[in-house]
């Protein structure tokens, strides 16, 4: 069991965008090198909670403790400043921009000189050190993103987060828009940036067997709220399972 | 590939070779067709009629498409982070009497010039205001604002044009025979660099290419699409005051529509995606510079301006479609 110093703590976390309450009290820790995952329907709120977590939208109510201090954050920015980076659902990868202008989008290198120019040839070979770091292979860095893979495009937003020294890891189903073979080297990525273990990640997914198998801990997010939380080594995929079909069901016989 | 077939000059396969790299040089710099384009145009009138490539005709081609020219760099900005403008043909109108009033008013001219772009700003920074805060479409709001700046220039001019004033600073500002084109050109040069070296320029593509993952990056978009909204606002009031000084007439009824229309049809075919996320300055300016050409060596040839207008809307229709054949080619990394 991972007894580190918990880097960061959601106490009765909701959020509610107009009438529509996305999530309603939803408590969680992470400790440092510490692996959590989150399972959970469409809809169930995970991307809303990981949002409140980068500081993209802010919660209706609760708080928030990195590294125990108390704190609110009010923006991407300010989350990052803490070392909270997110791989969204969606990259936040632009499409007709290159791989390594995508790796410093919003922390770009400038020259040094008296006109704030790109240091493009710092970037080109920075982002070439960082996905070498992690073993991500790519035809070169100077594509556009649009040509990349599904895979291939994952690995680059993880390595962006990475390399823009991340404690704290969020990982929005970093495993849904690709194959078998491409889900595999994604895992194995994630699980070298786990063996480094000063980086915590909190990974939303779908897959039961592949989370257990991968995170310390697993917690299922049912409209809106925790209806489970486990360490892996105690939970199966079969009473996760079971949770979802009694919830289900419970919900039919209300409905 | 075998030694033998390499090492034969202009075998199939080196030929196909070269035809490779021109192919791959030509999609993948999107400015490079439409400066070709250009180069066949300014052979084939010259060839066709003697008076093209002469000093006159060159400083009326280019007093021709510099107004276009410096507004489609504006509108190229916009269109970049997945707007358009309308309205920057009436603010060219606008501009110019919002100088003379004020330097009527006792200030000195360049106040006035200043004055009139401070306006003309403020003018894009609320349709940019409006279609950011509100989420109007831009199409809508600038179809707005088009007929309320027309509507405030009117107003102020009574509907009478107005000579321009008799100042040394007339030369630099579009009197001079090749002073507008000068413009033209420093500016697309200037954007040009803004957006490929600067922050500014990515983000710029990053919010038009992807609004939502700009914004999770970080990026604060509206700030990017106002801040473009008045560049493009700007620029069309100084294109304005550059042709009024040209025409040595202040006239309600300049601009409009027209240079509008112009200035983003120069983007289109230079290379610029109706769809955000990409384009190219410099091919904006080649593609204003082959619009004013093909109007100028039709006009010498005698052809007349309906079928200018033919030519130029299948010119669109045409590199649309290759311009949308070359993406897809990119993106399947095949060029
Ligand atoms: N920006 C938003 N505005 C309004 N409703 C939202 C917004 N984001 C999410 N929601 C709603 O919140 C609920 C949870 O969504 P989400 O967190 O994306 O679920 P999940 O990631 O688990 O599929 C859904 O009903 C969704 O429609
Ligand atoms: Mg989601």
């Amino acid at each position: 069991m991972n007894t580190n110093p918990l880097t960061l703590e959601a106490h009765n976390i909701s959020k509610n965008f107009g009438n529509i309450q996305a999530i309603r009290d939803i408590s969680l820790t992470l400790a440092r090198g510490e692996m959590l995952g989150i399972l959970g329907d469409n809809g169930a709120g995970k991307s809303t909670l990981m949002k409140i977590l980068t500081g993209y939208h802010q919660q209706t109510s609760g708080e928030l403790l990195v590294n125990g201090t108390k704190v609110m954050l009010s923006s991407v920015d300010h989350a990052r400043s803490f070392g909270i980076e997110c791989v969204y659902q969606d990259l936040a990868m632009i499409n007709t921009l290159s791989v390594y202008h995508n790796m410093f989008l919003n922390r770009e290198i400038l020259r040094r000189g008296p006109l704030p120019l790109l240091d493009h040839r710092a970037m080109r070979k920075k982002a070439e050190a960082a996905l070498e770091d992690i073993g991500v292979n790519i035809p070169s860095v100077d594509v556009e993103v649009g040509a990349l893979s599904g895979g291939q495009r994952q690995a680059v937003a993880i390595a962006r987060a990475v390399a823009s020294q991340a404690k704290i890891l969020l990982l929005d189903e970093p495993l849904a828009a690709m194959g078998a073979r491409e889900a595999a080297l994604i895992i194995a990525l994630i699980e070298r940036l786990k063996a480094r273990g000063d980086v915590s990640m909190i990974m939303i997914a779908h897959n039961y067997a592949q989370t257990l198998d991968v995170a310390d801990r697993v917690m299922m997010i049912q409209r809106g709220t925790c209806t489970f939380e486990g360490r892996s080594a105690e939970t199966s995929a079969a009473e996760l399972f079971d949770i979802v079909r009694r919830e289900y069901q419970a919900n039919r016989v209300q409905g | 590939m075998t030694s033998r077939s390499a090492a034969q000059p202009g075998s199939a396969s080196t030929r196909s070779h070269w035809h490779h790299i021109l192919l791959r040089f030509i999609v993948r710099a999107p400015e490079a067709s439409i400066a070709v384009v250009g180069i066949i145009l300014l052979v084939a009138f010259e060839v066709l009629s003697p008076n093209f490539l002469t000093n006159a005709n060159l400083s009326t081609v280019s007093q021709f498409f510099s107004p276009w020219a410096i507004i489609a760099s504006g509108e190229i900005m916009l269109l970049i982070c997945g707007e358009v403008d309308l309205s920057v043909g009436q603010v060219f109108a606008f501009a110019p009497f919002v100088m003379h009033f004020t330097a009527a008013a006792g200030l000195p001219l360049f106040a006035g010039v200043v004055v009139a772009l401070l306006v003309s700003g403020l003018l894009g920074l609320a349709i940019g205001f409006i279609t950011v805060f509100f989420g109007v479409a831009s199409f809508i709001t600038t179809l707005g604002a088009m007929l309320l700046i027309n509507g405030l220039t009117l107003t102020l001019s009574g509907g009478f044009p107005i000579d321009t004033p008799n100042t040394p600073l007339a030369a630099i500002l579009g009197g001079w025979n090749y002073s507008e084109v000068f413009w033209a050109a420093f500016i697309a040069l200037a954007l040009h660099l803004v957006l490929r070296n600067t922050r500014w320029g990515l983000h710029t593509i990053a919010v038009g290419g992807n609004p939502t993952g700009a914004a999770e990056a970080g990026i604060h978009t509206a700030r990017i699409k106002m801040g473009n909204f008045v560049l493009c606002s700007v620029l069309g009031g100084f294109a304005g005051i550059l042709n009024a000084f040209h025409v040595t007439s202040i006239d309600p009824n300049a601009g409009g529509a027209n240079v509008m229309f112009l200035a983003i049809a120069s983007a289109v075919i230079g290379g610029t995606s109706l769809l955000g996320g990409s384009g190219t300055i410099l091919g904006g300016f080649i593609g204003a510079a082959v619009l004013g050409i093909l109007q100028d060596g039709f006009t010498l040839l005698g052809i007349n301006a309906f079928t200018f207008d033919i030519i130029t809307g299948a010119a669109i229709l045409i590199t649309m479609i290759t311009n949308v054949q070359f993406a897809k080619l990119r993106l399947r990394n095949r060029i």
